[in-house]
């Protein structure tokens, strides 16, 4: 099972490996971490995206909330707003160019480099959706990918800070 | 202004600090002069780790942070085994290390390493202060991290400029962490639970780990227990929560334990645990404990619970806080059934089989502690020698100390240098193997310049006796790197230190022997000839 786990932690030197070394010796999956700042420049905020059953969700939280510099630890249901960002370089030669513009259209990816050999696309989305995209793209030859790992924020007013 | 080193000394002793163990070096030298103008006293051991081991047994006693100080590089390197020791039996260290100054950080210059990113995993926090206004602060952070919640080691990496750099010191604002605020008591509603659970029960356990010490929950424990008669066992960590003759207790659980203990815990029907990790040598299958038991585990570490078994009634907080609101709640049941198949099960233990030619490991012991002190303390070192002191040593006002967690050898007697300077009025007595006291005998300098009087009692049977053990029932009897052939006459190694000593070859030298070595002034070395085949069950 997928969770999505949101994270807001001391922002200051050391606690990002803190808290990605956890992970590791713990043996517990991530598919993705992000960490970012907040309003307030004194916390960020880590997006991490686990893999376990529930007993093994429960540990990571409580892991993590056993950190000296963990402030507060909530898993998001899937009903939170998911983003994730990536940009992807795929081979364009003349003839293909304006077939994969018509895919970036379709699927609301801008293009954000162009050479004589390769489009550069940019899109921001669910993750399935940016999955979607390299789908379609493969046949012309992925040259290469960047993507951000997932952000997520509940839905509606409530936050992670609430109680 | 004073230096960055001055005020590491001041902020030492504002926590009340009289003591520190270590070992000087280059990078934290600013560090040892201005201790050298302080009434803090050092201790110097023969190794890092003992300066951390020995700073362990002193914490485990006073129930205060202790202290231990090294050098960068090797030093601290050398210190990571009693970090990841006392991490394990969460024991409440301040560990101070030096460090290469600031800007030649990461430049991988002489004795330089990366200490706080080594001892990450087995630390409950560290610092690397790169800011001398920083050390007021730093250090009562680390001393009240150290001490609270689920204690354990802080690390300070100091690095050598900040030690020197001037600061106005100041007496730092309280502690205020706002990530950290460890949980006393226990939730009112989850004690109801507790409460009920055991009215209800027709079979009731509870099962003391380390953590009731940690907690300096002993007393309220066995005030608990008795007001309710509840019987109890207790993990090897947990020895001496009741004295071992008390009428309600049953003994360590365990791969190494009494087999009626572990009996008990098949057959209860609420088994409540409290400051026990449930680890694999204390229950090997907690999954089919879950089914078969009600379970109700206690624990000031959230993430404890629901890491190795599952519980019916999980309960964050203090245990002596916990105990005081469950004696509030004054729970009563009726199990005296229950109470006499306990007994039963106790009366018919086999006593220890005779052994003529050799000390018999287990009577030794048993003797050893009925003629120590009242209120002594105990260190069991590592391997065999651990489970004969554990199963045979009987506590009745004193405690029972060992590494539980880690197992690390060479632990005992530094620790009980330790021990000794936080109550040199009661006695000490450290127990190991021959194998551990070779890891450790240096630290018999140790307790000769400073005075500290130890007893040490060697259980030699010429070999590495626990992996020989493992080697014959998982490994075809094929015994490989386990002779300790070479090792030295231990009563030369005692001459040359300046001790008396006694070597007892069979039962019958065993009580007299004792007499004269436990009575006599200062440290002493006790050998004790056990047969080379002696098993630790």
């Amino acid at each position: 099972m997928k969770t999505i786990i949101s994270v807001l932690v001391e922002n200051k030197a050391g606690v990002l490996a803190r808290t990605a070394g956890l992970f590791g010796r713990r043996g517990f999956n991530i598919a993705s971490l992000t960490v970012g700042e907040t309003d307030d420049p004194t916390v960020s905020r880590m997006t991490i995206v686990a893999y376990g059953d529930d007993r093994e969700i429960e540990q990571i939280e409580k892991q993590l909330n056993k950190q000296i510099d963990v402030i507060k630890v909530k898993s998001l249901d899937t009903e939170a707003t998911r983003r994730e960002l990536m940009l992807v370089k795929v081979n364009a030669g003349a003839q293909a160019r304006g077939e994969i513009i018509d895919v970036a259209n379709i699927m609301k990816a801008k293009i954000v480099d162009l050479s004589p050999a390769t489009l550069t696309l940019e899109m921001t989305d669910r993750p399935e959706r940016l999955t979607l995209l390299l789908n379609m793209l493969a046949p012309y030859g992925i040259a290469e990918i960047a993507r951000t790992g997932m952000v997520a924020l509940q839905k509606g007013a409530g936050g992670i800070s609430e109680r | 202004m004073i230096t960055g080193a001055q005020a590491m000394v001041k902020c030492l002793e504002a926590q009340g600090i009289s003591v520190v163990f270590g070992y000087p070096g280059a990078t934290i030298a600013p560090f040892y002069d201005a201790l050298s103008q302080s009434g803090v006293r050092h201790i110097l051991t023969r190794g890092e780790q003992a300066a951390g081991h020995a700073a362990s047994g002193y914490a485990r006693i006073t129930g205060k942070a202790a202290v231990c100080v090294v050098t960068s590089g090797p030093g601290s390197t050398n210190l990571f085994t009693a970090l990841a020791t006392a991490y394990a039996d969460s024991i409440p260290l301040v560990a101070i290390t030096g460090q290469v100054t600031s800007e030649l950080l990461g430049h991988d210059v002489f004795q330089e390493v990366d200490t706080t990113g080594a001892v990450e995993p087995f630390t409950k926090y560290t610092y690397l202060v790169k800011d001398v206004n920083d050390i007021p602060r730093v250090f009562q952070e680390a001393f009240h991290i150290a001490s609270t919640g689920r204690k354990g080691p802080v690390l300070i990496d100091m690095p050598m400029d900040v030690q020197k750099q001037l600061i106005e010191y100041a007496q730092p604002a309280p502690v205020n962490i706002r990530s950290y605020k460890p949980r006393g008591k226990g939730h009112p509603m989850q004690l109801k639970r507790v409460a009920q659970a055991i009215a209800g029960a027709k079979r009731p356990l509870l099962c003391a780990g380390g953590g009731v010490f940690c907690a300096n929950a002993q007393d309220a424990v066995r005030r608990f227990v008795e007001q309710c008669n509840l019987p109890v066992v207790s993990t090897m960590m947990g020895i001496g929560v009741l004295p071992t003759a008390h009428p309600l207790y049953y003994g360590m659980i365990g791969q190494s334990g009494l087999r009626e203990a572990n009996r008990a815990i098949e057959e209860s029907d609420l088994l409540i645990l409290i400051g026990a990790r449930v680890a694999d040598r204390a229950i090997a299958s907690p999954r089919r404990l879950e089914g078969a038991t009600s379970i109700i585990h206690i624990d000031i570490d959230a993430s404890e619970i629901g890491k190795n078994v599952d519980s019916t009634i999980p309960l964050v907080g203090d245990a002596a806080e916990i105990m005081q609101q469950l004696i509030a709640c004054a729970p009563q049941g009726e199990w005296d059934k229950w109470l006499q198949w306990l007994r039963a099960q106790r009366d018919a233990v086999q006593p220890y089989p005779d052994q003529t030619e050799y000390v018999e490991p287990r009577r030794f012991i048993k003797l050893l502690s009925q003629k120590m002190e009242e209120d002594a303390i105990y260190l069991a070192d590592v391997g065999e020698n651990q489970i004969w002191s554990a199963r045979a040593h009987e506590v009745r006002g004193g405690r029972f100390m060992t590494t539980g967690g880690m197992g690390t050898m060479g632990y005992s007697v530094p620790a009980a240098i330790g021990a000794k300077l936080a109550a040199p009025q009661r006695q000490v007595v450290a127990v190991c193997g021959d194998g551990s006291f070779q890891m450790q005998l240096t630290e018999l300098a140790t307790a000769n310049q400073h005075g500290v009087a130890v007893k040490v009692i060697i259980m030699r049977n010429g070999s590495l006796g626990m992996v020989r053990e493992i080697q014959a029932h998982s490994y075809g009897n094929r015994r490989f790197a386990v002779s300790l052939d070479g090792s030295p006459d231990f009563g030369g190694i005692a001459a040359a230190y300046g001790l008396p000593f006694w070597r007892v070859h069979t039962m019958g030298e065993a009580s007299e022997a004792l007499d004269a070595f436990l009575g006599s002034e200062g440290s002493a070395i006790l050998e004790c000839m056990v047969s080379p085949e002696e098993e630790s069950i």
